[in-house]
């Protein structure tokens, strides 16, 4: 049975039409006009224990009411659901004991109280034995280097500090699913790797499965091996990188190193990109000319001091899948 | 381990611990309310100084009524500024928020915020209620002291499903909310005084509808060992308190009702 089970959900939300101006604020009052909104149009997924999956999109493509779905917050119109053989919105309660839910943009604790008295309020709120508590506050702690932290109020800690304890936070009730919507946003490089290397070991160590919704294409690349894209509530896209990377483009880049500033690179099988100072960009197909041909007839032509060849960036990736659906 | 009183005491110890934080204002809001309130009652006495009476109803007895609604009401306030919230949680997400927690969310809303500078309008109200009590010549068995507990728990179980009432509506819409306020505070303003200086319709709105004079007027005429002037009954003056509770039951199913339409709508 997979851990999360997601079977053709729909959910469409009435939107209240408002005529401009003042004649139109008393239309509606009147009379409302709805139009409806298909936020998830058959939605369908299966997720293993211990997965960890990037789930993309543009905003306002169904990410998040995804998210409500799979935490019981919202009852969509139909379909089937389940988080190990839970409906959520039927049993709200034991579902919520069961998953933990990090937003980046809001934290969960309380903001004028140190730490480890919200930590404190969520081993009630949660129901987790006092023994059991300690042990997975502590190991988060050690984790996530918490300790100096603890009698600081939630007010003062800076956003790496914040989103590290709200990481803990959601994780003191040993919950066997997280739902992390951007945990990186805002932060800063050093605080960006400490989070994501904080996830991997939570996905790889402890086999906690992770829906990871992201628009930092470096979260997918670092932490994802599977990436499900989501575009007008509809899922255009679930595989892994490499095969999504190859579905959408076979394209790659070469990245070559001049040892004359003044040189220009031509060659039938190329593309130029750009240039700055003695470095070009070029782009090739690797189905039309080989790679190891093509990198030797350019050596053997230019002087050059270095080369190399990278995939193109996943941001245009996902740019080029936007586009062939016409997501913007 | 937490059941859901050993929960409410933590969420009261951390309320008032951040509202310790801030001292002065709480201090500031604390002697507000009871200036405040108290200015309401000298109001109440330039008015008894200046007629004597109020259709037959003694100033003692004038305070008796205000003194138990607003003992009560002290304590509703205490517990309900949640449900005030619910519009703006609503907007900012932080009702999501407690939907992902695995309480109820009645509970989690009353341990939002133990407000504490409301204790201006208690020690007010408590005053006035001795006053009156001391004053007035009534015969204290234990089956009155018990009416008297009994009808400030269930009038302040009663105002908390009016404000629960508010919490529901503000589902449905984040207009201002200023027609449920003209109901619940005019109401609590009006269930001050005795019922029965009332028209009559305005006595069957506030008896049938939202049943505010219930749970103080007929009580009240029991621990004062008046008879009624509307001709109700002793036994029925004992058990009118309990509408109080049948009315906060009620508000909880229509939270209830509430919650699953916005569960369905998300907004």
């Amino acid at each position: 049975m997979p851990h999360i089970l997601v079977d053709n959900i729909v959910k469409t939300f009435r939107i209240a039409q408002r005529r401009p101006g003042l004649w139109g604020a008393l239309h509606g009052v009147v009379r409302r006009e709805y139009r409806a909104i298909r936020a998830l149009d058959r939605v369908s997924f299966e997720l293993d224990p211990g997965e960890l999956v990037g789930y993309i999109g543009p905003n306002g493509a169904g990410k998040s009411t995804t998210v409500k779905v799979l935490s019981g917050i919202l009852v969509p119109d139909s379909g089937r659901c389940e988080i190990d053989g839970r409906i959520p919105w039927r049993n709200r309660i034991a579902n919520a004991a069961n998953i933990g839910v990090v937003f980046g943009q809001r934290t969960q604790l309380w903001w004028d109280l140190p730490v480890i008295e919200s930590f404190d309020l969520l081993r009630d709120i949660y129901r987790i034995g006092s023994g059991d508590y300690e042990r997975a506050r502590d190991e988060l702690a050690a984790l996530m280097d918490l300790e100096p932290l603890y009698d600081v109020p939630v007010r003062q800690l800076s956003l790496g500090q914040r989103m590290r304890c709200d990481l803990a936070a959601a994780l003191l009730h040993a919950p066997s699913v997280l739902f992390l919507d951007e945990p990186t946003i805002g932060l800063d490089a050093v605080s960006k790797l400490a989070v994501r290397d904080f996830i991997k070991r939570l996905n790889r160590e402890r086999g906690v499965t992770v829906v990871l919704t992201t628009h930092d294409m470096d979260d997918i690349e670092a932490l994802c091996d599977r990436v499900m894209v989501i575009g007008h509530g509809k899922i255009l896209s679930d595989s892994t990188l490499d095969d999504l990377r190859a579905r959408v483009t076979r394209e790659r880049r070469l990245i070559i190193d001049l040892l004359d500033e003044g040189q220009a690179i031509e060659d039938p099988d190329v593309t130029f990109i750009s240039r700055s100072g003695n470095r070009v960009h070029l782009q090739f197909d690797p189905d039309r000319v080989p790679t190891a041909a093509l990198i030797s007839r350019i050596t053997a032509k230019y002087a050059i001091k270095d080369l190399f060849v990278e995939n193109p960036p996943i941001e245009e990736i996902i740019s080029r899948l936007y586009d062939e659906h016409e997501l913007r | 381990m937490a059941n859901p009183l050993a929960l409410y005491s933590h969420y009261v110890s951390i309320s008032l611990r951040s509202q310790m934080q801030y001292r002065v204002s709480f201090l500031l809001g604390t002697l507000g309310q009871l200036f405040s309130t108290g200015v309401e009652f000298i109001g109440i006495l330039a008015l008894f100084d200046r007629f004597g009476s109020l259709n037959q109803w003694s100033l003692a007895e004038v305070a008796f009524f205000y003194g138990i609604v607003n003992v009560a009401f002290a304590v509703t306030d205490m517990l309900s500024r949640g449900f005030d919230h619910v519009g703006q949680l609503v907007r900012t997400g932080e009702f999501d928020r407690m939907l992902l927690r695995p309480r109820s969310t009645v509970l989690q809303l009353i341990g939002q915020e133990f407000t504490l500078k409301r204790l201006g309008r208690f020690l007010q109200g408590g005053a006035v209620l001795l006053w009156a009590a001391i004053y007035l010549d009534i015969d204290w068995s234990p089956s009155v002291v018990a009416l008297t507990v009994i009808t400030i728990g269930c009038g302040a179980c009663f105002f908390l499903g009016l404000f629960i009432n508010i919490g529901t509506v503000s589902f449905w819409t984040t207009e201002t909310l200023e027609l449920m306020n003209v109901l619940t505070y005019g109401g609590i303003e009006a269930s001050k005084y005795p019922l029965a200086i009332y028209r009559a319709w305005f006595r069957r709105f506030f008896t049938m509808v939202i049943p505010m004079g219930c749970v103080t007027y007929f009580p009240v005429l029991a621990i004062l060992g008046r008879s009624d002037p509307l001709g109700t009954s002793l036994a029925f003056q004992y058990l009118a308190p309990l509408f109080g509770l049948f009315y906060f039951i009620l508000s909880l199913f229509i939270w209830r009702l509430g919650l699953r339409h916005y569960r369905s709508t998300g907004s």
